[in-house]
């Protein structure tokens, strides 16, 4: 006998059932297995989400939890306490750890310390190449085998047409998806900020927008050439969202995600230094947003992904050329999307649902993103109005750099719900 | 003092003339006339300064703006402790932003900051509750040389506004030009930038100046040219063509001063490459005004001292 869990009269939204309204949801055990109008039903928990919005848990499929290697900036412990906090029951995992994750060795044991510490979903994205470093193709079927469901080189690019085109091969015939971190180092150089007016106020070297948007186009014709799947990560310049609508009206299999940075925030906030804004990509124009928020819009633009970058301060509170790169986010992404997308009319709730958690279940191919009875119960209740400051000290992930501090935001996670479990109330 | 103004001074810190607004820049040049004359004296000395303490914090090498500030924290009678630490930009060990702190923990009222890093200024102002003067960070600003700059001109030419004020060099990694085109800007003067095409830095126009890579053109209008000191010691200067290259296509020469204006102000914040981007006769000729702005620089930075000094409420000026 399961134990039941009872959410009453929230606004359930779930796009994948077309489902946008006020019903009741029951869950037994781990899955649920009964959407309804006024559920009749003794439960051992009842949730009251009247006024509240019940959404599929999020899957954020863009996440640093760097371990093994880096555990004082982040574990998977600490980062899916963070993501629960968040909303987000589902992260992928990106593979730029120390060592990376290229070896069966290193999966094996990342899947036993994800067994036992982590407190949301867990999947793993496995290196393209070994070391990361864009010589040797990783053994992606042997990778595969140990349980990972896509490969990238995040925080590289494979330089090399012929062993990306190998990749694609590869990843096509085990079903794993190439997510790629387009940028050409040879453009992007030593560069800290987005190239132009910016940069040269700041008198810090800069990335131009080509190092990111040659390589899209790059990655995505080498993808059409192998008829393979191709994702693009952290999309950040106008140009890219181009090529990329242009890709999808040819046929290509490409989808993209951008970070709620990219659509909120622009170089210009970089004005003070502040290296919680220090990401890479970096931040770029006014018009860039625009152009993210159009795709987000009109569907160039798939998925919403944190790219939560945790770093100690010790690695953030310097000078801005010696500061990490990248800013936390799994915290805030609901709340700035909810923010931002919606408190702008830009997306409806069911649009932002396909974003944050349809959409990148799909893309990867797990069996989340929906609230369909027989599937795992991962739901997150959200109290859409209610406001809040985001504060260095309120957040759960061992590392603090968020570029969002200080911002008040619109949008409280209530409970997050993992496999039936509540893991996360406010 | 400057009893006709009604300015008030309330920067904690000195980050970039970029934050500054015409009327406080206004304030530092008319306090810097009144230190000027004090210069002149017999007895160069002032207490408006005494029993406080200022700190050369400087991670790089740097003879004249450090000793200018010594200068000028002396003529007002402020103690003065020089800090220099090695610059490395991989140097491991303590922060900046602890080395600030323990400064500030000695005591010390003003720490006046020389760094490699762009921004480094403002983050140590950021995090320490002493004044900060930034006395040059990377490429970004370096505002009492600009100071300086305009103190010299503005003694010279009477005003600013309507000025053709030309700066040639190595724009794109100048703290020195960027300074200067926010000051100048303010007050109306219209500044042209002039460097080969790679040493431009992007969108610069947007800073209200105009752009050519022809120090001819740059010269023709100019009421003043401040020329930049080349640094073909620069790990990306090596794709340059030679010193003597750019001597004979950008070099400030009496061959070239004969097409400007007879009585062009010929500027240079030192030190200076005789032969590289000035030429020897240019340098001690008689529109050079480059060891005058060396005096200057002493009577600005005592303005600077003092303003920041007497801001009581030690919040943040960072904009």
């Amino acid at each position: 006998m399961h134990l039941k869990l009872l959410i009453k009269n929230g606004h359930v939204i779930d796009p994948a059932n077309k489902i946008d309204g006020v019903m009741d949801i029951l869950v037994e055990g781990e899955k649920i297995s009964k959407i309804g109008f006024g559920l009749d039903v003794k439960a051992e928990t009842v949730i009251d989400a009247a006024g509240k919005i019940v959404v599929p848990g999020i899957v954020d499929m863009h996440v640093h939890l760097r371990e093994p290697g880096r555990e004082d900036k982040e574990t998977i412990f600490s980062g899916t306490k963070a993501a629960a906090k968040g909303g987000v029951t589902s992260v992928l995992v990106m593979p730029n750890t120390l060592p990376s994750l290229d070896s069966v060795g290193v999966i094996k044991t990342l899947n036993d310390i994800i067994k036992k510490t982590a407190n949301v979903g867990v999947f793993i994205c496995g290196a393209i190449t070994i070391g990361r470093a864009g010589k040797e193709l990783a053994d992606i079927s042997a990778l595969k085998k140990e349980g990972i469901i896509a490969i990238s080189d995040d925080g590289g690019s494979v330089d090399s047409d012929e062993l990306m085109l190998k990749a694609f091969k590869e990843a096509k015939r085990e079903k794993v998806l190439v997510i790629c971190h387009s940028e050409d180092k040879s453009l992007s150089g030593k560069g800290l900020v987005n190239r132009g007016f910016t940069s040269t106020r700041l008198g810090l070297r800069g990335i131009s927008k080509e190092s990111e948007y040659k390589r899209v186009a790059r990655d995505i014709k080498l993808a059409e050439e192998i008829g393979a799947s191709v994702h693009i990560a952290h999309v950040s310049t106008g140009e890219s969202v181009e090529i990329i609508r242009k890709g999808k009206l040819k046929g290509v299999k490409v989808t993209s995600e951008t970070a709620p940075h990219y659509f909120t925030l622009n170089e210009e906030d970089l004005l003070d230094y502040n290296t919680s804004m220090k990401v890479n990509p970096p931040l770029r124009t006014k018009d860039d947003v625009l152009a993210i928020r159009e795709g987000l819009k009109d569907g160039t633009i798939d998925v919403i992904a944190s790219d939560h970058a945790p770093h100690t301060e010790n690695e953030k509170e310097i000078e801005f050329e010696h500061a990490e790169f990248g800013s936390i986010g799994l915290e805030t992404e609901l709340a700035v999307s909810v923010t931002e997308l919606i408190g702008k009319g830009l997306l409806t709730w069911s649009e932002l649902v396909k974003k944050i958690s349809l959409n990148p279940a799909r893309i990867l191919d797990i069996n989340k993103g929906t609230l369909g009875s027989g599937k795992d119960a991962d739901i997150t209740i959200v109290s859409p109005d209610k406001e809040w400051v985001v504060n260095k000290v309120g957040f759960v992930s061992k590392s603090k750099n968020s570029a969002f501090i200080g911002k008040k935001l619109k949008g409280v996670v209530e409970y997050a719900i993992y496999k039936g479990k509540v893991i996360y109330k406010a | 003092m400057t009893k006709k103004k009604t300015a008030k001074w309330v920067h904690k810190d000195l980050l970039g003339l970029e934050y500054l607004s015409r009327e406080d820049i206004e304030l530092l040049l008319d306090t810097a006339e009144s230190f000027r004359e004090i210069l002149g004296r017999k007895i160069k000395k002032v207490p408006a300064l005494r029993g406080k303490t200022v700190v050369n914090l400087f991670y790089e090498p740097s003879t004249r703006t450090r000793v200018s500030f010594e200068v000028a924290a002396k003529r007002l009678s402020a103690d003065v402790i020089n800090i220099a630490v090695e610059s490395s930009s991989v140097r491991k060990g303590e922060t900046l932003n602890d080395t600030g702190k323990n400064i500030e923990a000695l005591k010390a009222d003003i720490i006046v900051v020389r760094h490699n890093c762009s921004g480094a200024a403002t983050m140590l102002a950021r995090n320490v509750n002493v004044s900060v003067i930034n006395a040059g960070d990377g490429w970004h600003e370096h505002p009492t040389q600009a100071l300086l700059d305009m103190f010299t001109l503005r003694k010279k030419t009477g005003k600013l506004e309507g000025l053709n004020v030309s700066i040639a060099g190595d724009i794109a990694h100048s703290r020195v030009a960027r300074s200067n085109i926010w000051g100048l800007t303010k007050f109306g003067a219209k500044v042209t930038v002039c460097a080969p095409k790679i040493l431009i830095p992007p969108g610069i126009e947007r800073m209200g100046v105009k752009v050519t890579d022809n120090i001819d053109e740059a010269l023709r209008e100019a009421d003043a040219i401040n020329i930049l000191r080349m640094q073909f010691e620069r790990d990306d200067m090596k794709a340059f063509p030679s010193q003597l290259e750019y001597f004979k296509s950008f070099g400030i020469t009496e061959e070239r001063l004969k097409k400007a204006k007879k009585d062009i102000i010929v500027m240079h914040p030192g030190p200076i490459n005789r032969g590289v981007e000035i030429s020897s006769e240019v340098a001690d000729g008689g529109n050079s005004v480059i060891l005058e702005q060396v005096t200057n620089g002493i009577a600005v930075r005592m303005a600077v001292l003092f303003w920041v000094s007497q801001v009581k409420d030690k919040g943040t000026s960072i904009p």
